[in-house]
């Protein structure tokens, strides 16, 4: 790239090309500049102070709100800025919940280590902040009392994951970061990507931990515990003990949960390569039975739910197959609990995962039968490392050791699920045979491969055309989900990753302030695809005895009981309901008109103005009540309202009139 | 009242489809549905962010920012007083002590059960020549004393029938 111009950065002449800012070009000439609030990914917010430094001729500055500019002259560390670093530092230590030795972000937060290494050893001042609860969802912990104030949290929600959960809320020094109304974030919106707890400098977002449920299980003599991998996992657990971001440590990993006491130690990739054919046959059926699409993979349990909140009159779009994590869990306990003798009950699988919505998807009531789970304990990866730790394991002296068979045999098809793009790859490698009838000699598809936030591929199968196309954040999901539904595209297939890079940048991975360490752990992936013998989930043999001897083919019966699903819609926010009318008769009919977002653009709001003036010119007023929801989660037949015990869907003033004119003429003449 | 919630509801509709469905204007959005509710009802302000295409928390943060707004049902008069520097130094709060007591009211609970009174300070209303200064919804009454605050409240609960406060 062409040089823009010089800065001089302590005394040094340093070019500078595209950098967005001073901070970024200052980073460049290998001075890290302290920042809480600056992350690369979102806009800037300028409100730590850290990032300040001292310009010749301006005076002191952010640094991260100042464009390069030819000729400046920098000083990055004089005492003015030394200081006010400092005393910036001490005045966020004041208000923060300073505890920790007991906190889970201990070691690997910003706060501390910022502290340490400007030497800030005494806080002078004292906190006037009142404690406030600690909020502790399936997935995610916030602790309001730890937070800082940056806002990085905010802005990962709202700008790259195009959701908005969270946001800052009053004023001054009782300024909180929360969910609107100060709900928890199981009863809003929240999907449980958990992106926030990864930007989260302090330990005011957490993955919510599991690991004493699962030494419970591990000491309990009645159980028997196996665990499963997942692939994006050990392309990062090594950085946890000193390894380079992508480094494979599968072996080490599978020799330490061994020691643990896990009596077998599987492989979410053998899932994976299930639920390709599943998911590929699935996609062959739709086109060729003319059903819907685009379809959307459903790997990924945060944009499952990201769909079930804001598009769910696109659920008919979602494949129905679980996802990886839960095809395991359902064919270990219906199908090998059995053949190794295990009762059900006493089978605890447990789950080692990049993300924390897997801790959520877990837990779904889909995937719970007679109240055995399916997964019964999430731990994500950082949570392995602890687990590792407080065993005393030597994790780099262990000798590698082999998973156990035959859920650990996956193909390289299943290991790249754990990027961005690699869901699609390897459906294709499947399709394409599947399609063709022929064998795929090069299975590298490098035109669904790369960075870029949305892209876009065409294949030729059978001398049909396909329009794929690959997402990760949900921003873009959001972007491509709007074109679809305004008919401005016409894809076919459709995978989405709610977090951006894919898995292998999940919030439960070990924190990396590495630049480039999503891009080395996806070329680990891709690294461990080469290395493998067989690249195509068909070619897994264990994959095919199981289908033989327990399934039937790919999306037979059986198969489709015990590794498909069904979702389904589900509220933004947990609250309560407008009161248009209300009558005062004890047995007055309940009207409920749904004016969510989906409603709402057919046209609800006309609907309930219009139902509210019939009911006052017929005089009505007494014998109903009428309420204005937020969803009826029935948002693909909108509009909905609900007359007494009955949901009307694709409602319009007539059906809605008929049905009011019927429910108040059944009502008893009031004595 | 059904009517009056039936009301109040087309108006919400009718101020959200005035501006457009803007985004950008949702403090007069919410200024103006405050004018409705005398406050800003949650489930009212779910109902603008779905509208205007924001998300919830969004706008409860910047209804939660402004001391305009508020959260929670206001008396049908909102008592005023300036507790800014001129005012506090001719005793202000001597008034203020003197409504809480009048209507047996504290900081943490500004309302009357009946929804008539609510009592609040602000940090300054501009007019500080007349200071001590209070605001009895629009209407401004300058160099008042514990006794004439608690007059204006007398005849106030005279006018509206004498429901005990």
């Amino acid at each position: 790239m062409e040089t823009a111009g010089h800065i001089n950065i302590d005394g040094r002449d340093v070019p500078f090309t595209d950098e967005k800012n001073l901070l970024e070009v200052i980073r460049k000439a290998n001075i890290d500049i302290p920042t809480f609030c600056y992350v690369s990914e979102l806009s800037v917010y300028g409100a730590c102070r850290m990032c300040t430094v001292e310009i010749e001729g301006r005076g002191l500055i952010t640094s991260c709100s100042t464009p390069p500019e030819n000729g400046l002259k920098v000083r990055t560390n004089t005492d003015p800025v030394r200081q006010i670093r400092k005393i910036a530092l001490e005045l966020i230590l004041a208000n923060h919940e300073s505890e920790c030795p007991t906190c889970t972000k201990n070691t690997s937060c910003k706060l501390q280590d910022l502290s340490k290494r400007l030497g800030v050893t005494k806080v002078r001042f004292r906190s006037v902040k009142k404690p406030v609860p600690v909020d502790d969802s399936a997935a995610i912990v916030r602790n309001p009392n730890k937070c800082i104030l940056c806002g990085d949290c905010v802005r990962m929600c709202s700008e790259v994951q195009g959701i908005g959960a969270i946001d800052f809320a009053y004023r001054g020094h009782d300024v909180v970061v929360q969910p609107a109304y100060g709900k928890s974030l199981e009863e809003v919106q929240c999907v449980n990507c958990g992106q926030c707890a990864r930007v989260c400098p302090t330990g005011a977002l957490t993955p919510r931990p599991e690991v004493d449920d699962v030494w419970r299980s591990l000491n309990d003599k009645t159980k028997t515990v196996i665990v499963q991998i997942a692939p994006a996992v050990r392309v990062a657990l090594g950085e946890s003990f000193g390894y380079g971001a992508g480094e494979l440590t599968t072996g080490q990993i599978v020799a330490a949960l061994k020691m643990m006491g896990f009596k077998k130690v599987f492989d979410t990739c053998f899932a994976a390569d299930l639920t390709i054919l599943e998911e590929g046959n699935e996609f062959i059926d739709r086109v060729k039975t003319g059903g819907t699409v685009p379809m959307f993979t459903s790997c990924c349990p945060a944009w499952v739910k990201y769909v079930e909140h804001h598009h769910p009159e696109m659920l008919g779009n979602l494949s129905t197959c679980r996802s990886p994590q839960q095809m395991f869990g359902s064919v270990a306990k219906n199908v090998f609990a059995p053949e190794w003798g295990v009762k059900t009950e006493d089978l605890v699988v447990v789950s080692i995962m990049p993300c924390t919505a897997k801790k959520f998807e877990a837990k779904r009531p889909e995937f719970q039968d007679n109240g055995i789970k399916d997964i019964d304990h999430v731990i994500t990866t950082q949570e392995l490392a602890q687990m590792i730790n407080e065993h005393g394991i030597l994790f780099r002296n262990l000798r590698p050791e082999a998973l156990d068979m035959p859920m650990g045999f996956k193909t390289g098809a299943g290991v790249i699920f754990g990027n961005t793009g690699g869901v699609m790859e390897a459906a294709l490698r499947y399709v394409y045979e599947k399609v063709e009838g022929k064998t795929l000699e090069n299975c590298d598809f490098h035109e669904v491969r790369g960075e870029a936030g949305i892209r876009t591929a065409e294949v030729v199968l059978a001398g049909k055309t396909f329009k794929l196309a690959v997402v990760h954040s949900l921003a873009n999901a959001k972007i491509l989900v709007e074109k679809i539904r305004n008919r401005q595209c016409d894809y076919h297939f459709i995978e989405v990753m709610a977090c951006p890079g894919g898995c292998i940048n999940g919030a439960g991975q070990p924190v990396s302030f590495q630049p480039d360490y999503k891009k080395r752990r996806t070329d680990g992936l891709y690294e461990a695809d080469k290395m493998l013998q067989l690249h195509k989930s068909q070619d897994n043999p264990y994959i095919k005895e199981l289908y033989e001897r327990k399934l039937g083919g790919p999306g037979s019966e059986h198969a489709h009981h015990l590794l498909h699903t069904r979702y389904s819609s589900r509220r933004r926010m947990k609250g309560r309901s407008m009161v248009i009318v209300d009558g005062n008769r004890k047995d007055k009919i309940e009207i409920r008109v749904c004016v969510g977002t989906s409603c709402y653009l057919r046209g609800a709001q006309d609907l309930l103005h219009h139902l509210a003036r019939y009911i006052a010119d017929k005089g009505l007023q007494e014998k109903v009540q009428v309420k204005a929801t937020f969803c009826f989660e029935k948002c693909d037949k909108g509009p909905t309202i609900k007359v007494g015990g009955t949901v009307i869907t694709h409602c319009d003033f007539a059906k809605a009139t008929a049905a009011i004119d019927k429910a108040v003429g059944a009502l008893t003449v009031e004595a | 009242m059904p009517t009056l919630m039936l009301r109040k509801f087309e108006k919400v509709c009718a101020i959200i489809d005035k501006h457009g469905n803007d985004a950008a204007r949702l403090i007069p959005i919410l200024q103006e549905i405050q004018e409705e509710y005398r406050y800003l009802p949650e489930e009212v302000m779910t109902f603008v962010a779905m509208s205007l295409g924001l998300s919830p928390a969004k706008v409860f943060g910047v209804a939660s920012f402004y001391a305009h707004f508020a959260l929670e049902p206001k008396g049908k008069y909102v008592i005023r007083l300036c507790d800014g520097t001129a005012c506090h130094v001719k005793s202000s709060e001597g008034i203020l002590n003197a409504l809480y007591k009048r209507l047996g009211l504290s900081a943490k609970v500004p309302t009357t059960k009946d929804m008539l009174f609510t009592v609040e300070t602000v940090s300054c209303l501009g007019a500080c020549g007349l200071a001590p200064v209070m605001v009895v919804n629009d209407k401004v009454y300058g160099q008042i004393s514990p006794e004439k605050a608690v007059a204006l409240v007398e005849d106030i609960v005279k006018k509206e029938d004498g429901p005990n406060v």
